[in-house]
């Protein structure tokens, strides 16, 4: 058991736990149950189940676990080990680590935050697009041992507190994602993108590279081309184009869904 | 991955003793081909020399030497970076459509001038480690040569080694007729004229470049040219954007008149190398910038390509996009 999990389920638990399965209750309850195993049955109890209960599920399962402190195994334990102190949304992380590990490892499976994902490791998909420095990059091809130093940014560092970044928002209203796998890292590499265009950067679809004065104008074709690191299998490209344009331009832009 | 020692170098003669005295160090720039490399088992090296804190990165304007009025830019310096420089976009848009035609933004912000020349073949069979291949394991045949080539070469292969190189920037590169500066260990500065820096197969697909080990990337120069009113890099890939070339043509010409005074094409997807074609660019001087003269030009090209079982495709293909290249040239770079 994970220390950082409070071993005993809340009140809200044992009463959606008695709801699902009464007859189990008390003899858990007898033999103690953390929440981890808890959320498992909970998943295993499967949608129908679920559905039924969704309000009060929702909110337990998006309860955040209470954020734990990186665990620091003796740097002595480690044959290539590598001290790094770097930044991540804002607060100081120091971190051992095994001088293979990426810096995507090292934000899922060490500072618990599991925002960014881990599609194909290779960076072909951009799941894994965080920032660092203020600029995009793949967190798969990222040794965290290169990061000493940096300023790291993901999608959790995005909203501040209850409110989304604009991007998220635009994610939302125009249905920018189906199984939201990449949603992530479209997000991040979006917000870095428009930067980039705020800079005047081209792209391969540039009209005129030769000209250098001023933001570059995003047509929806720029926006796929500067775009074309994060792939979507679900497909919802269209969507996020249009997210993407309603930050960029300012101004509402048309739900794709709605108009086909 | 093995495990491997990360070392962070502070300066570059550090740096360059440490690689030298090591056969199995590498350089960790960018580290986007060779982490990925690394995860795949076809590079194990046992050290990782960081040099991403040496400078070396700067776009400049070359004052003195052969070169002078020319652009320099640093081996460390980001794709992204050299691509979006005001010297380099205005002088040489070529390089700039180059690099952003190559990989994604994210990668271009990783990714390194040097390491982008260094990159490897992205050959399956030398990915795949149960796959015979000379390039990685020299000696075991090649996988591709009557397996599935059709991204392999058309021109320069060997039986050992059918493999092209990946990099679009170079194709540019080569068209551009840039220098790559490298220091050694002894802190002897030597420049290869990029026709000389990567390698045909021939009977040591290994290697790659004619770079020894132990020397370190310090800078790309471009001489100066009068080909920046008409150049067009031209991609043409299984999809619109993000994937590696089947044929690209860097193109650019000079005119006076009518007349063709100057003519450059480099073509990439078809080499171990990117692929110069001097005797075609010599065909155009002095004639006019015609649709006829230019499928001259191309007919002339393909006349020394030996397609494989299934990269036929590329001869026509080839030919046509080096028509459409130099016609968007000549257009000023309007497709």
């Amino acid at each position: 058991m994970d220390e950082h999990e409070s071993p005993e389920l809340t009140e809200d638990e044992k009463r959606l736990f008695a709801n699902l399965m009464p007859e189990d209750l008390s003899e858990i309850l007898d033999t103690g149950v953390n929440r981890r195993h808890f959320l498992k049955l909970m998943t295993l109890a499967g949608g129908g189940i679920l559905a039924a209960q969704s309000a009060v599920a929702e909110q337990l399962l998006t309860r955040p676990l209470t954020p734990a402190p990186a665990i620091e195994p003796a740097s002595v334990s480690l044959d290539n080990a590598v001290n790094v102190s770097f930044k991540v949304n804002g607060t100081v992380r120091k971190l051992t680590v095994d001088s293979r590990m990426t810096l995507l490892d090292a934000l899922r499976e060490r500072l618990d935050l599991t925002g960014s994902k881990k599609g194909c490791d290779h960076g072909q998909c951009g799941a894994c697009t965080v920032m660092v420095n203020g600029h995009r990059v793949l967190s798969c091809l990222t040794l965290t041992a290169s990061c000493e130093g940096k300023a790291v940014q993901t999608i959790e560092g995005l909203a501040k507190n209850d409110t989304l970044h604009p991007m998220q928002d635009a994610f939302l209203k125009h249905d920018g994602f189906q199984c939201g796998f990449c949603t992530p890292g479209q997000i991040c590499s979006a917000v870095a993108m428009l930067d980039e265009a705020k800079k005047g950067q081209a792209s391969y679809v540039t009209q005129n590279v030769r000209q250098t004065t001023g933001p570059a104008r995003l047509s929806n074709e720029e926006i796929r081309e500067r775009m074309s690191g994060n792939i979507c299998r679900c497909g919802a490209y269209p969507n996020i184009v249009a997210a993407i344009q309603e930050v960029y331009s300012g101004k509402p832009v048309e739900q794709v869904f709605r108009s086909v | 991955m093995r495990p491997f020692t990360y070392t962070r170098a502070n300066d570059a003669t550090s740096a360059i003793k440490l690689l030298t005295e090591n056969p199995n160090a590498r350089f960790l720039a960018g580290g986007t081909n060779l982490l990925d490399l690394m995860k795949e088992d076809v590079e194990r090296p046992n050290t990782l020399i960081d040099i991403s804190d040496l400078g070396l990165a700067e776009v400049k304007s070359i004052a003195n030497g052969v070169n002078k009025g020319g652009v320099s830019m640093g081996g460390l310096g980001k794709n992204t970076d050299a691509a979006n420089h005001p010297l380099i976009r205005q002088h040489y848009p070529l390089l700039t459509q180059a690099i952003l035609a190559g990989a994604s933004g994210q990668l271009r912000n990783m990714a390194t001038n040097g390491g982008n020349l260094l990159q490897r073949t992205r050959c399956p069979y030398f990915y795949e480690v149960s796959m015979p291949c000379n390039k990685r394991a020299p000696g075991t045949g090649c996988g591709a040569r009557e397996g599935i080539n059709r991204m392999h070469a058309i021109f320069g292969w060997s039986d050992q080694c059918v493999a092209v190189y990946p990099s679009d920037m170079a194709v540019a590169l080569a068209a551009l007729d840039a220098v790559v500066h490298v220091r050694n260990a002894a802190g002897q500065e030597r420049q290869i004229p990029i026709a000389d820096f990567h390698r045909l197969p021939g009977n040591q697909p290994e290697k790659d470049t004619n770079l020894v080990h132990g020397e370190l990337i310090t800078a790309i120069e471009l001489p100066p040219n009068r080909l920046a009113d008409k150049s067009y890099y031209l991609k043409v890939r299984d999809r619109a954007s993000y994937a590696f070339a089947l044929v690209s043509v860097a193109a650019a010409l000079e005119t006076e008149g009518a007349m063709i005074k100057q003519a450059r094409i480099a073509m990439g997807g078809v080499a171990h190398k990117p692929w110069r074609a001097l005797k075609a660019e010599q065909l155009l001087v002095g004639k006019e910038a015609t649709e006829a003269n230019f499928n001259q030009a191309a007919e002339a090209v393909m006349a020394d390509a030996k397609p494989l079982a299934h990269n036929a495709f590329k001869v026509e293909l080839g030919k046509r996009s080096i028509v459409l290249a130099l016609q968007t040239a000549m257009n000023g770079g309007k497709l």
